[in-house]
């Protein structure tokens, strides 16, 4: 997979961000945070019962959202972290 | 000369540090007007004696403001306040380590064109982390000065200070540009600016903070982060009701004390019983909370400044969503087991209005230490000490199954109301998880000092003025000289008791339990001692009055009757401080009415349902 939601993609994925979209309130805190193209974006953590919320690493921040709320954010040339992973 | 300084940030950049090292000891904490917006003021004096006024704002990420916080923070700054100007100096504070999210609100707020200070802050732990920032090139950048700072240490206070100063006096009486609310696409723009600022200015990206991350990997892991989480749980529960149980007694005896000391100096008559029975018994049952309170407060002030705090949001976001709540609502609740008042108040970081007025309107059903006086006193009276299995002993068995009902209940209120009343689209979550930190001494001390004032300044209005109502109910019309009866069966407090009788009479209740209600509706522990005056029982200390109490109860009530009038405590609302609280939070009387009107509906359907089945069952 290179190109994706970052909603759906699993913990240990990294990639860099290409859009973030959405309705204009949710977009403006989303970048207001720190997703904003360019920038890499790393799933780092998933909480217990389901794996959601997710906790990101964007722009020198770790930040957590529900999937549902990152899935506003396209990631491309998404893999696996170094590091991670069996 | 004075100047007028505001503080403004992102959350987690070090701000309130920042205040405490600027303001030391000299600040008050105070409400906006009309709003229940904390306010933190102080002053501090320059070299040349000039004064500087220092507000430290609400922690914001922009000034697009989501919360009452942040439009807080943002109205300070355009002036639009009662009674507050504009500030003569923006102190900005950004956090050296994460300059690609902190400098995008400095940019928004340079466009208001008032006088700005940039203090980048936490240096010492940027240069720990290898970072390389040339501050000249970043400073001719943003069109501002730039001050390094390290605000736990107090290091580069007074050059941001002077600077500070410097930039006042030079425009005195700046007034801010208009603001709107930008569009997405600006705020993309305002961010793309902050990454071409930082490509000039930082020659070495600091490396990231490792221990904070392998931190992270246990302390959110799915399974032991729960497990983390329960046991911090568990240790504060420990605190509160065992720790706090020795400056509790310590106030307790002091009460007595003064009490004892003012019936021995005053003639026996009306202003002595009013001091005595009314003011400092009064005053004195609320104050007895206080260690309770702060213990409370000195453990989540230790998570907040950590940085645990919003690792519990993120771990119970899911388990919080079951029932329509955001994860930051767990905080609120977990706070109401010790006092619904501090709960309430621990809602003002939930953004959204909705989840916020349901987290408001389900906090006081979460089991208060208020109520453990009465499932004491009830639980030794009713319920034998059999051994139900292992260590487990069925009194504290039955405890532990008023907390859970307490809490079924406060999820259960929040599920339907999420549904019907207060129905909406689920909010966002989008929270900073902050790197660790060694919580600061300072920011822990003087937070425990602003709550406990909090609390005492309630204690000496809202429960003064009340205590003296009910003592006066109690107190009159006085017995008549060939009383047989005690002497508040004769008061009005007496006749309310009879008058409510037929309305509590299908939950098991009686007079006596009703005059009890009258005191115990201020606030629920009163009961106890209610209790004891309606059956005159003379004790001379509270734990000597309960063992009494609970052998004439045990003859008095059936078990129907304690069984029903635990589940009332469980439900009922029955403390005048926290509909206080919740008006000044709520902005209105409609929702404290609301919340009164649906507990007490609640717990009357429930403590029926509960007195007939045992009846039933054969406890009657």
């Amino acid at each position: 997979m290179s190109v994706g939601k970052l909603g759906e993609m699993e913990k240990g994925m990294i990639g860099v961000i290409s859009k973030t979209g959405g309705p204009d309130e949710i977009r403006r805190r989303l970048l207001e945070m720190g997703f904003l193209e360019g920038s890499s974006v790393e799933i780092v953590h998933t909480a217990p019962f389901g794996g959601d919320p997710i906790a990101v690493k964007v722009r020198g921040s770790l930040l957590a959202l529900r999937r549902s709320e990152a899935n506003h954010v396209e990631v491309r040339d998404t893999c696996l972290a170094v590091g991670e992973g069996k | 000369m004075s100047y007028r300084l505001a503080l403004a940030g992102n959350p987690n950049c070090g701000k309130t540090a920042l205040f405490n090292a600027l303001t030391g000891g000299r600040q008050k904490v105070g409400n906006y007007p009309g709003v229940t917006v904390e306010k933190k003021e102080g002053t501090r004096v320059g070299p040349t004696g000039e004064v500087f006024k220092i507000l430290d704002l609400p922690g914001t990420y922009s000034l697009d403001a989501k919360t009452p916080d942040e439009e807080i923070a943002r109205d300070v700054l355009f002036g639009k306040i009662e009674g507050e100007f504009s500030p003569d100096v923006i102190l900005a504070v950004a956090d050296a380590n994460a300059l690609e999210r902190n400098l995008g609100l400095v940019l928004e707020m340079k466009e208001l064109g008032l006088p700005m200070v940039l203090a980048l802050n936490m240096m010492d732990l940027a240069k720990a982390r290898g970072a390389d920032i040339d501050l000249e090139i970043l400073s001719s950048e943003l069109g501002i000065p730039v001050v390094p700072t390290v605000a736990v240490k107090g290091e580069g206070i007074p050059a941001l200070v002077a600077k500070a100063h410097e930039m006042a006096a030079a425009s005195k009486n700046a007034q801010p540009a208009v603001w709107k609310t930008p569009t997405s696409d600006e705020v993309r723009n305002r961010f793309l600016r902050v990454d071409t600022i930082l490509a000039k200015a930082i020659r070495r990206s600091a490396r990231p903070l490792l221990w904070s991350e392998k931190l992270d990997r246990i302390v959110v892991h799915p399974l032991w982060g729960s497990l983390i989480l329960f046991l911090i749980l568990g240790t504060i529960f420990q605190a509160i009701f065992t720790w706090s149980a020795v400056p509790s007694g310590w106030i307790e005896s002091g009460i007595g004390a003064l009490g004892q000391f003012v019936t021995g100096m005053m003639p026996e008559g009306a202003l002595r019983s009013l001091l005595v029975d009314g003011v400092i018994q009064g005053v004195g049952s609320i104050l007895v909370f206080l260690p309770q309170i702060l213990f409370l407060f000195f453990f989540l002030l230790l998570l907040e400044d950590s940085g645990y705090m919003a690792r519990a949001a993120f771990l119970m976001d899911r388990v919080m969503g079951k029932v329509g709540l955001h994860g930051r609502a767990f905080i609120p609740m977990l706070s109401s087991v010790a006092c619904a008042i501090p709960g309430i108040m621990a809602t003002r970081t939930i953004e959204n209005k909705r989840d916020r007025l349901t987290t408001i309107l389900v906090a006081p059903l979460m089991t208060c230490s208020a109520r453990l006086p009465v499932y004491s006193l009830l639980i030794a009276a009713f319920i034998p000490n059999d051994t139900v299995f292992g260590p487990v002993r069925l009194q504290g068995f039955v405890m532990f199954l008023l907390y859970v009902g307490g809490a079924v209940a406060a999820l259960g209120v929040a599920w339907v109301l999420k549904r019907t009343l207060l129905k909406g689209v689920k909010p966002p979550l989008l929270m900073e998880l902050p790197t660790y930190k060694v919580p600061s001494w300072r920011n822990v001390v003087f937070g425990l000092r602003d709550r406990a004032w909090v609390f005492i300044r309630r204690a000496g209005t809202v429960i003064l003025t009340i205590s003296i109502l009910l003592w006066f109910l109690a107190s009159y019309p006085k017995a008549p000289v060939d009383a047989t009866e005690p002497a508040i069966n004769y008061s009005y407090a007496g006749k309310i008791g009879h008058a409510i009788e037929p309305l509590i009479r299908p939950l098991g209740f009686d007079w006596r339990i009703g005059i009890a209600f009258v005191p115990g509706f201020a606030a629920r522990e009163v009961m106890v001692s209610a209790l004891a005056t309606v059956y005159a029982i003379e004790a001379k200390d509270e734990d000597a009055t309960a063992v009494a109490l609970s052998d004439v109860l045990k003859k008095e009530w059936s078990i129907a009757t304690a069984l029903s009038l635990m589940v009332w405590y469980i439900l009922a609302m029955q403390c005048l401080s926290t509909l206080a609280v919740a008006r000044r939070e709520t902005n209105s009387w409609r929702w404290p009415l609301f919340m009164l009107a649906y507990m007490t509906a609640l717990a009357y359907l429930a403590s029926f349902a509960t007195y007939h089945i045992a009846r039933s069952a054969g406890l009657g």
